[in-house]
Parts: C-alpha cells; structure tokens; sequence
C-alpha cells in the first residue's frame, strides 16, 4: 500500500496547500509519493523532496504541462495509478477539478473533502456545508480522496530528502485548450493560509468601502475574505470568497464586518479559531458563532479600529 | 444543438437540517425541498442560449426517488422542452450518477450536457467531472461564463486564483457556478404549460447501471457546537479583548 500525491503547482513554486495534504496523506500511508506534472519544474520537484515525509518525487516533464489542464493530467496519473492504493490531492479548485475524472476512469467512487483520517479506508467529511459530519468508508479496491488542506497542518517543507525520478508524459488531449488565466497578485497573505482574515459583507455597499476593510488588514497584515453577496454585487473580485462554494479558512482570527452569517457563509469560516462580527442588526445568525460580537455601525466601528490598533504599541504579525 | 441539464432535487437550502437520533443520516420528512441551485443556473444558461437561437432542444433530467420529477416539473416550467425521470432510491452516488447520465447520452446524443459544479447535500463536487471522464469528453468545471462558438465553448472559470478561460470542443461538460446567471422564475402559465410537456420515465436497471452505494456511510454526525460568545460595548473594548484576552492580535 502507498499513497500517490498530486502536487499543485506553477512551474515555480509549489503551492503551500499541497504539504497540509502531504500530512494528510502520510496519516494514510507512510509510504507517500509526489507526482509532480510541469513544464521547466525542476526547482519544485527539488523542494517537494526536501517536505517531511515524502519518499519518492515522480517528476513529468513536457510542454503540454505549461497551464494545467485536468484532460492531460489525468492519462499521466492513470500511468502511475497502478502500483498505489490511494490518490490524493487537495480539495480546492484544483483538486475538485482533477480527481473526479480520475476516479471515474477508475471505476472508483471518490471521497471528497475529507477532515480527518480515521483510518487508510475511513474517513470524516462534512456535508451540508458542514452542518454535518459523516463517517464514510470506502470498499473500493483503489481509493480517490481530496482533503481539505486547512483540515491538516502543513507537513514541514524540510527534513526529507526523497529522490526524484522522471516519468512519462502522457497523450495530449486536444478538444480543450488553456486560453488564459486573470490572477490578482497582492503583497498580502494568501486568503487560504493567513493567520488573521478580515472579510466584508453586502453591508459594504460598495467596492469603494471595502478600502475600510483594506486600511485594517494592512494594519494587521490580514488577508480579505468576502461574502458571496459582495462578491455578486461586484465589490471584490471572486477569489475573496469564504464559504460552501468559496475558500474555507481557518484563521487565529476572523473578523466579519457587514456579514449576515448564512450558513453557506459559515460553513467557510466557522472553525476559525477566533471570531469576531461587526453587524449592525443584534439579531444577525453571525453572532451566534462570534467569540466577540460589536452590535455597531460598520462605517464608525471600522475607522475606531483602525485607531484603537493604532495605539497599540506592538502588533503580532 | 442540444443541451441535456442534469438537476437534483435537494433539501432547500435556507433549512436549517436535523440529523437524525439514531445518527443515520439527516432527518428529510416533512422538509422543504428545491432543486440544488446550480442546477437553476445550469437550466437557465441552456434556455438562454436557446432564446439566442443557438440550440434547439433542452432535455432535464433528474435521478432520484418519484418525487424528483417535481424538480423537472419545474425546468420544464422555465424552458425546458423536454423531461426524463431516472428512478432510483437511496443514496445516488456521484459515480452512479454519472453512469446513468452516460447511458442517457449515448440514447439522446446531445451536443452539451449542464450541470451545477456541486450538490449542496453531499457537497461532493463530482459527477460532471466523472461523466466527461467516462465520455472522454472536455469538462469546463466551475462556470461563470459561457460564450457559444462555432464548434467550441469559451468558458470563463471560477478557480482560487481568480478566474480562468479555457476553449472546450464541442460535444463537452460544463459544471454551473452561481455567478453564471440570474434564473428566471416560472411564471404560472408556463407551470400549467410544464404539465403537459413530455416526461419520459425510467429506471436505473433499465439503462443496465447498478446503483449500489461503494461507500458505506458508517454515521452522520452533528459537528462540535461552538460555545457562545459575548457581546462587547465598543471597539476600544474589543480590541483590548483581542490583545489581552483572545492574545490574537
Ligand atoms: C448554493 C449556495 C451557495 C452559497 N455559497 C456561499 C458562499 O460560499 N459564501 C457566502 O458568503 N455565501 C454563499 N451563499 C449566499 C448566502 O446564502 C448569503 O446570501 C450570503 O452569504 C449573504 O451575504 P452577506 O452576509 O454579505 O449579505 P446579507 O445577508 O445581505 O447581510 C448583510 C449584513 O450586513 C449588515 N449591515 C448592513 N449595513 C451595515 C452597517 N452599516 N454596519 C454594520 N452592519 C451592516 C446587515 O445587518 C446584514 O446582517 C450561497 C448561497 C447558495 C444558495
Ligand atoms: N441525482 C441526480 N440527478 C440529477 N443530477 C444530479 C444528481 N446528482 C448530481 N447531479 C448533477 O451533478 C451536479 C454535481 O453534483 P455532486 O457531484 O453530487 O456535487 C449537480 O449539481 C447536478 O447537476
């Protein structure tokens, strides 16, 4: 038995979620391989083999592999299926979109989203935006899981020395083509793995208010989440969004600011360590979660915040 | 062309759900139930691009128990032409699903098959990836943009680093996000209307899919509660809370 990873990548860095899901799949097996699918990778595969617990990095290179594309992933991992019992990746954007197409090829009933390992066939996983857990096990003689990264802590990024081996490309599928990609660079933490994210609400009102929201997340070195409603009405971009079909975060500290607390908001938030709401309506389902709730205007609370932080003489970073 | 719509029919998703006491699962008699709102979205992309005059035909389709046919009822009542009802009882797997939904393709040859990108019940986020799979089809998962070409789609996708534009030949998968459109409501002359457009029922045996759930699920639990919070006066005194009590910032 062995555990097949996929990393997530750009061809330059490996994306930080991709070692939360090396722990989760060492949990599995201690055996835990790398398949890492680029083009001009080498650095990546250097450092996946430096990450604490993998065995072995399996490196494919060629230009089909430039932009990632599910279609030409998926005959590479389907190559290498065969001497493993499981194969993984992370539940976000990139695994959501790889590993069903996987499993199906595999006549494999995948296990999405999962939150803890109970054992190398069972597994906690939320459903109902997480308004409940389930026990399930898989009888399925390969099993195809996507873990939730902010579920695991990240396994840490030195320590191991796996050797790197290459492997084959796979056949180029050639009825869907990469056009492009819109990604917002920003000097401030990545909404996903932040130690404090403070997001906006419809309460906003406008893109232009958000600017509030920026002033005490440059203070804080925060990240900015919002709610699919400020994301709808065209506030902020849709990368921000917390929830069922958003990011899920698990910051020390999460602050809503003009956020009603839906559930399918809640479901991205809600297991933050810390919570703080900022509504004007006391009455609003957010409090109920909220370790600290300021029943206040936004438009005055934010500004005193900003000036309250302000006096502080130090700030944890 | 023609575009088949996969729907589901799904509790509402403004119920607060119950597990069950015996931890079997989520307690669904006598709770509201609605079509997964994706699957809006997904219905509404196809009647609008067939308003466009670029498709001809919309089939809905649903797997599900009898009372599923209310949510193709209901796609018919906004434009679709056509409905199938695939029964099945239990828990329907997203692999199951997609089985089904290929053996329904490979009857109805259509050029496009919609979905919704989740369900938000299982929340799994699979079957239209698992159905291009098995039609070796392109997929453009996650859709909030779609432009109707020649022979291709351009599709604009939701992705964690912002958004994404890919080109899928035609036949493809695409999986709706909620952003893709504003579905309309059906207005009650085209509910009496949807009555009487054709239904087409059949089972899962029929179409020769075994539906037999691979994973067992062992126990649906209720997640750990969160202990309640206080209310603060003002934002000096959450800050101090912040800095001296929560020791976060
Ligand atoms: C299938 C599905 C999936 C979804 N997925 C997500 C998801 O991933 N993420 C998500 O967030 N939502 C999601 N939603 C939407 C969700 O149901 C809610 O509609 C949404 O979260 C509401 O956003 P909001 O709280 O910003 O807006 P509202 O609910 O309108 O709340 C605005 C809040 O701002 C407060 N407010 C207004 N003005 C001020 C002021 N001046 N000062 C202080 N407070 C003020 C109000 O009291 C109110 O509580 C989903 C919905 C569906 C159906
Ligand atoms: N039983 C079903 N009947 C019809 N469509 C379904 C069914 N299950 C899933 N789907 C479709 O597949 C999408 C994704 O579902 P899931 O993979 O379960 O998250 C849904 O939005 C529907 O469009």
């Amino acid at each position: 038995m062995s555990v097949l990873l996929i990393a997530e990548h750009n061809n330059k860095e490996l994306k930080p979620f991709t070692l939360n899901v090396i722990n989760a799949a060492t949990q599995i097996d201690q055996d835990t391989h790398v398949l890492l699918i680029g083009h001009n990778a080498d650095s990546v595969a250097k450092s996946i083999s430096e990450v604490s617990g993998v065995k072995k990095v399996i490196h494919v290179d060629s230009p089909i592999y430039e932009n990632y594309v599910a279609e030409n992933y998926v005959p590479v991992i389907l190559k290498n299926a065969e001497n493993y019992s499981h194969i993984v990746s992370a539940a976000n954007t990139f695994g959501k979109n790889l590993m069903p197409r996987v499993a199906a090829n595999l006549d494999t009933s995948q296990v999405s989203d999962i939150i803890k390992v109970l054992s190398a066939d069972t597994f906690l996983r939320p459903i109902y935006a997480g308004n409940a857990f389930a026990t399930v096990k898989t009888n399925d003689p390969k099993k195809c899981i996507t873990v939730r990264p902010t579920s695991f802590d990240p396994a840490p990024s030195t320590g191991g020395s796996a050797e790197i081996v290459k492997g084959d490309p796979g056949e180029e599928y050639s009825l869907t083509k990469f056009v492009k990609k819109e990604e917002i660079k920003s000097d401030r933490p990545e909404l996903g793995t932040a130690r404090i994210v403070i997001s906006g609400g419809r309460g906003l009102q406008s893109g232009e208010n958000f600017k509030l929201i920026t002033a005490v997340a440059d203070k804080l070195n925060a990240a900015i989440g919002a709610s699919r409603a400020a994301v709808d009405a065209g506030y902020i971009t849709n990368d921000h969004q917390v929830g069922q079909t958003g990011k899920v975060v698990v910051p020390d500290l999460y602050i809503a600011v003009g956020i009603s607390g839906a559930i399918q908001h809640l479901a991205g938030m809600k297991e933050s360590k810390v919570i703080v709401a900022i509504n004007k309506d006391g009455e609003a389902p957010i409090f109920s979660v909220a370790d600290y709730g300021l029943e206040a205007d936004l438009f005055e609370a934010l500004p005193q915040f900003l000036e309250e932080l302000n006096k502080l003489n130090t700030i944890q970073k | 062309m023609k575009i088949l719509v996969a729907v589901k029919r799904v509790i509402d998703y403004n119920v607060q759900i119950r597990v069950k006491e015996d931890n079997s699962g989520i307690v669904t008699d006598n709770v509201k139930m609605s079509t997964n709102p994706p699957d809006d979205n997904a219905i509404e992309e196809a009647v609008k691009i067939k308003e466009a005059g670029k498709a001809t035909e919309i089939v809905a389709i649903t797997i599900g128990d009898d009372k599923a046919q209310e949510t193709v009822r209901k796609a018919l009542a906004v434009g679709a032409d056509r409905g199938i009802h695939v029964k099945a009882d239990g828990i329907i797997e997203p692999l199951a699903v997609s089985k089904i939904l290929k053996a329904v393709v490979e009857k109805e040859n259509p050029d496009l098959v919609f979905m919704g990108k989740q369900a938000i019940d299982d929340d799994c986020n699979q079957t239209g990836q698992m159905l291009a799979a098995l039609l070796n089809w392109p997929q453009a998962t996650f859709a909030s943009k779609i432009d109707v070409k020649d022979k291709s789609l351009e599709v604009t996708r939701e992705v964690d680093e912002g958004l994404e534009t890919i080109e899928v030949n035609i036949p493809a998968i695409v999986t709706c996000d909620l952003r893709l459109n504003e579905p309309r409501y059906a207005s009650l002359p085209n509910i009496m209307k949807a009555k009487k457009k054709p239904l087409d029922q059949m089972s899962a045996t029929d179409l020769g899919v075994d539906t037999k759930p691979r994973i067992e699920q062992i126990k649906v639990e209720e997640p750990p509660k969160r202990k309640a919070g206080i209310k603060v006066a003002n934002v000096a005194e959450l800050v101090n809370k912040l800095k001296n009590e929560a020791k976060v910032i």
